[in-house]
């Protein structure tokens, strides 16, 4: 039997005259990986800023463990310039900021590394613990919270432990090399104990043997902490040998989704995207 | 490089703590001879605070704002109306008279500021709901019109019988006890220094390196925004307050915008991020326009009257080494670091090691 836990359905994001995304559905089963691609500017970052409440989409709605979490339909301006699919189907607003989207389960990383600077890698995990703190500010700022804050601490601890970066705890984030930069958004992201972890090209710029060590890890936390894992990536090494489904945007349309090999054999996929690593080999 | 260990940090900053309590008694005490000295140190502590909290808006949250001034405002009348001795009332509102309620209403000194700085902070709350949603300089120019506005309604003739209009307030009972001022000050800097090191100071900071991140970590943008403009203004209030009783007169002139500017300068002085360094930045500026004021007598050298020396040259003197320090410490004194004994043996450390280093090579010359 297998679990839903997201899904989208006909998304459209259309920004004045720009559909960026366009009637997009798919869905995310428990204990999957799944990878979005697609050339550039196919619009799946913006898929991404959906799902976590950055942008509210101009139609369509998403629903998290089979409940709508956002919902919306043109409105306003876009009344009259709306220009995707589905018009009139969805009639609920739902609209969540992305801390409560966050607190519903659902973690992300950034396509642009977004690290907290100039802050040590420990406070970097630490912060996002705050968001489930039980205490209020008074009681916070007289250290009344003590056990509260070691809890907070030691799961920090504990989880710079699992992703190996106990060496450089005290680090500014920033002085990191790029990989450990990469693995200390993921870290990151955990703290906020998700479900659902959604990466945003997690090995972008990185070399084909760092690629792999990803490969292994993303297996790695995947069964350590029971997520279900939605990915965006370029690497299509690490794309065909990490998901169990893909699915395949071309300006903004889904136009191909199963799994890798269907993909891989699919002739508007290979005309749209891969027909470019074949040139490269 | 060596590092001081916990117990010798702890140990130099009770002894300097220590020297300078002592220092304030003893100064304290022979009130008549150091009066000058002790009320350039009290200004300084009060604008401390100031800086203090500003700098928890603009250091630790990233919302630059330029409404000091008028949240000190609030504050100083608060504790003005509250505190002026109810038999000399009628003697401070002699041409508009005093609204009734007013009248007899006196509380003393630490509930009054106390509510100063509730009130100011309740203001924070109504104006940062439609201002919080700016970002970097229009935040900073809605909060310069809110202060403003406060201040010209403060000085509008409506609230003549409260605020005595533009005559502004005065027999305002100063400290009985300069320590009094040290003690609130290091009591209110103390309390922020706590919220900055709370899960809420690290959520603050988080804003200030990536709001957009901070808002995917499950940080609600609004929540803490408001949360760190309450606090600022809280204790804007109160310091407005020890500046009216310090000053024992005020009108509603004393609240320009040019007090905003004095405090922000402090605080960029200082570093902006860095507590200790907004402390060292009000004593540093309070205390250096006074000792400039040698610069506005005039200057007569064997019958020779020096030119420039006139009354305004020393702002001309402290403007120069502002920008002179602005230039060399492009972060302000401290940076975003804090003051830590750390810093200065390392420092001395260095300094011994490039002395010895031109010892060295000036003998290597000598052997050429």
């Amino acid at each position: 039997m297998t679990e839903t836990v997201l899904k989208l359905n006909d998304i459209t994001m259309q920004f004045g005259g720009v559909v960026a995304v366009n009637g997009f559905s798919m869905e995310v089963n428990r204990g999957e990986i799944v990878a979005i691609i697609g050339p550039n500017g196919a619009g799946k970052t913006t898929a991404f800023n959906v799902i976590t409440g950055v942008y509210a989409p101009t139609n369509g709605s998403v629903e998290l463990h089979g409940e709508t979490i956002i919902s919306n339909y043109p409105q306003g301006k876009m009344r009259k310039l709306y220009a995707g699919e589905n018009n009139g189907v969805y009639e609920q607003l739902i609209r969540k900021t992305p801390d409560k989207i966050t607190k519903l389960g659902i973690a992300r990383t950034f396509q642009n590394i977004r690290l907290f600077k100039n802050l040590t890698v420990f406070e970097n995990v630490l912060i996002a613990k705050h968001m489930n703190i039980q205490s209020n500010l008074l009681s916070a700022a007289f250290m009344l919270n003590r056990k509260e804050e070691q809890k907070m601490r030691r799961e920090t601890d504990e989880l710079l432990n699992i992703l190996d970066l106990s060496d450089v705890r005290n680090e500014i984030s920033s002085s990191l090399p790029y990989g450990k930069q990469r693995r200390l958004e993921i870290a990151r992201a955990l703290a906020t104990e998700p479900s659902l972890l959604l990466l945003d090209e997690p090995a972008a710029g990185m070399n084909p043997q760092e690629t792999n060590e990803l490969t292994r890890f993303i297996h790695r936390l995947k069964d350590d902490f029971h997520l279900t894992v939605l990915m965006i990536e370029h690497h299509m090494n690490l794309v065909m040998e990490i998901s169990d489904r893909i699915y395949v945007l071309d300006f903004g349309k889904l136009i191909a989704s199963g799994t890798p090999e269907d993909v891989q054999n699919d002739q508007r996929v290979i005309d749209a995207y891969l027909g470019v690593t074949e040139d490269e080999q | 490089m060596k590092t001081l260990d916990r117990k010798a940090n702890y140990i130099l900053s009770a002894i300097l703590a220590g020297i300078a309590i002592l220092v304030l008694f003893y100064m304290d005490s022979n009130r008549a001879t150091y009066s000058y000295p002790l009320a350039i140190l009290q200004r300084s502590a009060i604008y401390a605070v100031v800086a203090v909290a500003m700098n928890l808006l603009t250091g630790f949250t990233g919302l630059f704002s330029l409404g000091q001034a008028g949240f000190m405002a609030i504050g100083a009348y608060t504790v003005a109306i509250l505190t002026i001795p109810v038999e000399l009332r009628p003697d401070v509102y002699y041409i508009n008279g005093i609204a009734e309620p007013l009248a007899q209403a006196s509380a003393p000194l630490w509930a009054a500021l106390v509510l100063g700085g509730l009130l100011a902070a309740f203001m924070g709350f109504l104006i940062g709901y439609p201002v919080l949603r700016l970002k970097s300089d229009y935040l900073a120019i809605a909060t310069l019109g809110f202060s403003e506005i406060i201040r010209a309604f403060i000085a509008a003739p409506l609230l003549d019988r409260v605020t005595n209009g533009s005559y502004g307030l005065k027999s305002i009972p100063g400290f009985s006890s300069t320590l009094i001022s040290f003690f609130v000050a290091a009591l209110c800097i103390f309390l922020m220094v706590l919220v900055i090191r709370s899960s809420y100071g690290r959520a603050f900071k988080a804003i200030r390196e990536d709001e957009v991140a901070a808002e995917s970590m499950g940080i609600n943008l609004f929540k803490h925004k408001q949360m760190a403009f309450v606090i600022s203004c809280f204790f804007t209030g109160i310091s407005g307050g020890m500046l009216a009783v310090f000053m024992r007169s005020i009108d509603s002139k004393t609240f320009q915008i040019g007090l905003t500017y004095d405090i922000l300068l402090i605080v960029v002085l200082g570093g902006i991020g860095s507590i200790t360094g907004s402390i060292l930045g009000s004593f540093l500026m309070t205390a250096g326009r006074e000792w400039l004021r040698f610069f506005d007598d005039p200057l007569v050298i064997g019958g020779f009257n020096v030119p420039l020396f006139r009354s305004g040259f020393r702002m001309v003197i402290f403007s120069l080494i502002l920008m002179t320090v602005v230039l060399y410490y492009r972060k302000g004194l401290l940076g975003n670091r804090e003051f830590s004994w750390n810093g200065i043996y390392a420092f001395l450390q260095r300094l011994s090691q490039r002395l010895k280093r031109q010892k060295v090579s000036k003998e290597v010359g000598k052997d050429d």
